[in-house]
């Protein structure tokens, strides 16, 4: 048995991770967090010069092909440095959905420029102030057009390109839309570094996904793996809130002691570290799952999904209970994974969405 | 990332194997597999003297303690070699129950500080099962605080004389020997004035009491000490060493990996997989649905974690801490599960007896059990003190008897 991931893996997320240190510290994040700029483009770009966007991406669409166990580690680091670029959802949704429901030439269209940065995407879904449901979508795609409003658009504000759930007759389906000229206004967020927006689109020329018969489990099946994607993004969040915390503990003194030495810190940061490594485990399992369509594969995603939004949710909560009332300030940097964590848990469908997808996912008797 | 055996240990799994099949009690495959929580059930069959039969038959065969050197009675198996044992022997495993305290912490212990000639009397006996050893550590007054014991050991000629009390001691009534902790110098601080000895069960002025448990079971001990003597030549370790030695023994506390740790998640899910609540099929029900995905979730990351420490086994690694979380994560969730699982079903949920429950009272029985999980071999809170201390390298806590003489440390009584 090797459960573990290889050294070539391992050396592109040490490069990454490197690169991000260098380039991609809390300042960037803030710039971003204020206002200055949508999102990072010199970030972007360097990521860009590295291949990263392209790390699944099959070699024949100009991608790397360094497969999804290095995507994940790569996902691990653009969490851990809470990189605020469009990452995500040009990477694990927008190049997935094309990878998974294109045609032929939808792929060699767009797949090179995602992989090349040159080309940021999203994809757009819900509406109303509920969670997307099948019945409350009601964006209509005709006659290769979209109409319709899409409320939430994680990186909206930026995209160059949408995958666009919308309503075609009585079914739904996803369709490619360039966002040029479509109307798009930024919504303030929990965290404001997603550049959401909402989209209004008023005929705007669209393109179905070529093999997409669904819509809505199309959606579903790229939700499930952009899910262990950004599993690894929140493990990364979660290690480096931990680390924060812990840090933080040895070297703040009260009552003439290390705060890290209270049991009541201590036990705190213990169960951070536990919900930490049974999320990082499960996502492992999931990497596994994903790089090799085991069959128990929504099982495992799911999994990772709701132990890796535990584990993030958990370590950057309390990371901000370990440094009290400074944590609560804008000037530390608690608050960043606090936001970002928050983001991530709704980003594909809240905590309660994934929970009832692991369970219908279990087999019918004994499955542990 | 690959699941499969390496070539070298699919030939070896396919040796336990056949081995297996060609040897295992396999009239006891019933009864093994249907037991409670926390029980090993040999039907008609008296469970030691099938635990001792089955031991001894691995014993001969070269099957028994298979990661020690040959000489003691091993065949110097590699770790993973002994992870695919434990999973290829599956539900007989249960059987050694009896001898896991003896074989997984008294013989590291005696391979490391007694002499070539005891090794060679002790070790070879233990691994077949034909004796059978316990551990005295935990005492009334030394607990989480094990340094804190009071059992005392006072030199006299070429013996030492033991007075004081053990607890908590598995398999006391049924052993042959056991390797004991006690004070010998109270004059200096707690943990310079320990030694450790191997004695005879049935030493003169040795006597074990069964204690009645919380949950109505008994399988642990009280052992008293009315001046018991121990020949000098049974210390293991230096004199005032007692404490390095008794750290040999607590860090070989057996990693459970190979084998599954009971969460009770099975059991819940086959319950509700059935059961009829308020709103309709309780599977069907949201907060169900919620919990039980959270449980899945743990359930699944422990194992996932084992995996992953099997894999550095696999590698010639050492699996790290991350092991220390089971023990942790498990007695708590199967105590919640158990109460929810309870709680669903309503004043029928507290039916005790396995005739009449659902699912035969395994989850009444974690309920009644699960207390004791998530105190021994280290209470939740020792278990976060040294996730806190040796995983995250967070301050140790502050002692208020540090440096003092044990015998001026504050007793309370």
């Amino acid at each position: 048995m090797n459960f573990d991931f290889s050294d070539d893996e391992k050396m592109v997320q040490d490069q990454i991770h490197r690169y991000l240190n260098d380039n991609c510290d809390f300042s960037r994040f803030r710039s971003v967090l204020e206002g200055n700029e949508p999102y990072s483009e010199q970030v972007w770009q360097g990521l860009a010069e590295m291949g990263v966007q392209g790390t699944a991406i099959s070699s024949e669409y100009g991608g790397v092909e360094a497969g999804y166990l290095t995507l994940c580690l790569a996902a691990k680091e653009m969490g851990a440095h809470l990189a605020p670029v469009p990452f995500s959802t040009s990477v694990y949704l927008f190049a997935e959905a094309l990878a998974r429901y294109g045609s032929q030439a939808q792929k060699e269209k767009w797949l090179p420029l995602i992989a090349s940065g040159q080309v940021k995407g999203t994809i757009a879904v819900s509406e109303t102030l509920e969670e997307a449901r099948a019945d409350n979508i009601a964006t209509s795609f005709k006659d290769d057009q979209v109409s319709g409003s899409k409320l939430v658009v994680p990186q909206g504000m930026v995209a160059d390109v949408a995958i666009v759930l919308a309503r075609k007759s009585d079914a739904l389906t996803l369709a490619i839309v360039e966002l040029e000229g479509v109307s798009r206004t930024p919504v303030e967020m929990v965290d404001p570094t997603m550049a959401t927006s909402t989209l209004v689109f008023d005929n705007s020329a669209a393109e179905e996904l070529g093999e997409c018969s669904d819509g809505w489990d199309a959606l579903a099946d790229v939700h499930n793996r952009a899910a262990v994607l950004i599993a690894f993004e929140q493990i990364g969040g979660a290690e480096k809130a931990l680390e924060m915390a812990v840090d933080y503990a040895k070297e703040r003194f009260a009552f003439g002691r290390p705060i890290g030495s209270f049991q009541a810190l201590k036990h705190m940061m213990a169960d951070m570290y536990v919900a930490l490594k049974l999320a990082e485990s499960n996502c492992y399992y999931a990497a596994w799952a994903l790089q090799n369509d085991s069959v128990d594969f929504a099982l495992a995603a799911a999994t990772a999904r709701v132990s890796a939004t535990q584990a993030f949710q958990l370590c950057s909560r309390d990371n901000i209970q370990v440094h009290g009332g400074m944590g609560f300030t804008w000037e530390f940097d608690c608050h960043l994974y606090y936001r970002r964590s928050n983001y991530l848990t709704l980003m594909l469908g809240g905590l309660a969405t994934w929970e009832d997808k692991l369970i219908g996912a279990l087999p019918a008797a004994d499955a542990a | 990332m690959d699941f499969s055996d390496t070539k070298e240990e699919a030939v070896f799994r396919e040796e336990v194997q056949a081995w297996i099949k060609g040897n295992a009690p396999e009239y006891l495959y019933e009864p093994l597999s249907t037991s409670g929580f926390g029980s090993t059930r040999t039907g008609d069959y008296d469970p030691l003297a099938e635990a001792k039969k089955w031991q001894k038959k691995k014993a001969d065969a070269g099957w028994a303690c298979i990661q020690w050197p040959s000489e003691y009675g091993g065949r110097g198996a590699t770790p993973i070699q002994s992870v695919i044992w434990n999973q290829e022997e599956g539900v007989y495993g249960s059987l050694s129950r009896t001898f896991i305290i003896g074989q997984g912490m008294c013989a590291p212990t005696m391979m490391a500080y007694a002499s070539e000639e005891q090794k060679q009397r002790y070790l070879p006996k233990l691994a077949s099962g034909e004796e059978v050893w316990c551990q005295l550590f935990s005492e009334p007054h030394g607990g989480s605080d094990l340094a804190g014991l009071r059992t005392r050991a006072e030199k006299d000629g070429d013996d030492w004389v033991i007075n004081g009390q053990k607890i908590w001691t598995s398999g006391a009534h049924y052993s042959d020997f056991g390797i004991l902790i006690t004070r010998t110098d109270p004059d200096v601080p707690k943990h310079k004035g320990l030694t450790m000895f191997f004695l005879d069960m049935r030493s003169e002025g040795v006597d074990i009491v069964p204690i009645k448990q919380a949950n109505g079971d008994s399988g642990f001990n009280e052992v008293y000490f009315d001046n018991v003597r121990i020949p000098d030549v049974q210390r293991l370790g230096e004199v005032g060493e007692g404490w390095k030695v008794s750290l040999t023994t607590l860090m070989n506390e057996r990693l459970a990996i190979g084998g599954s740790i009971a969460t009770g998640f099975p059991e819940i899910k086959a319950l509700v997989d059935e059961l009829r609540v308020a709103s309709g099929s309780a599977i069907e029900d949201s907060a169900v649905r919620s919990k039980l995905a959270d449980w899945y979730a743990k359930s699944a990351g422990l194992q996932n974690t084992a995996s992953r420490a099997i894999s550095a086994l696999s590698k010639g690694e050492t699996p790290g801490p991350e092991n220390s979380i089971g023990k942790l994560v498990a007695g708590g969730m199967m105590q919640d599960i158990a109460k929810f699982a309870l709680d669903l079903q309503g004043l029928p949920g507290a039916i005790m007896d396995p005739e009449i429950a659902s699912g035969s009272a395994r989850l009444q029985a974690m309920l009644m059990r699960s207390p004791a999980v998530r105190i021994e071999g280290g209470t939740d809170q020792i278990l976060r003190n040294i996730i806190s201390e040796r995983v995250l390298g967070l301050p140790e806590d502050m002692r208020a008897d540090k440096g003092l003489p044990f015998n001026k440390i504050p007793t309370g009584n």
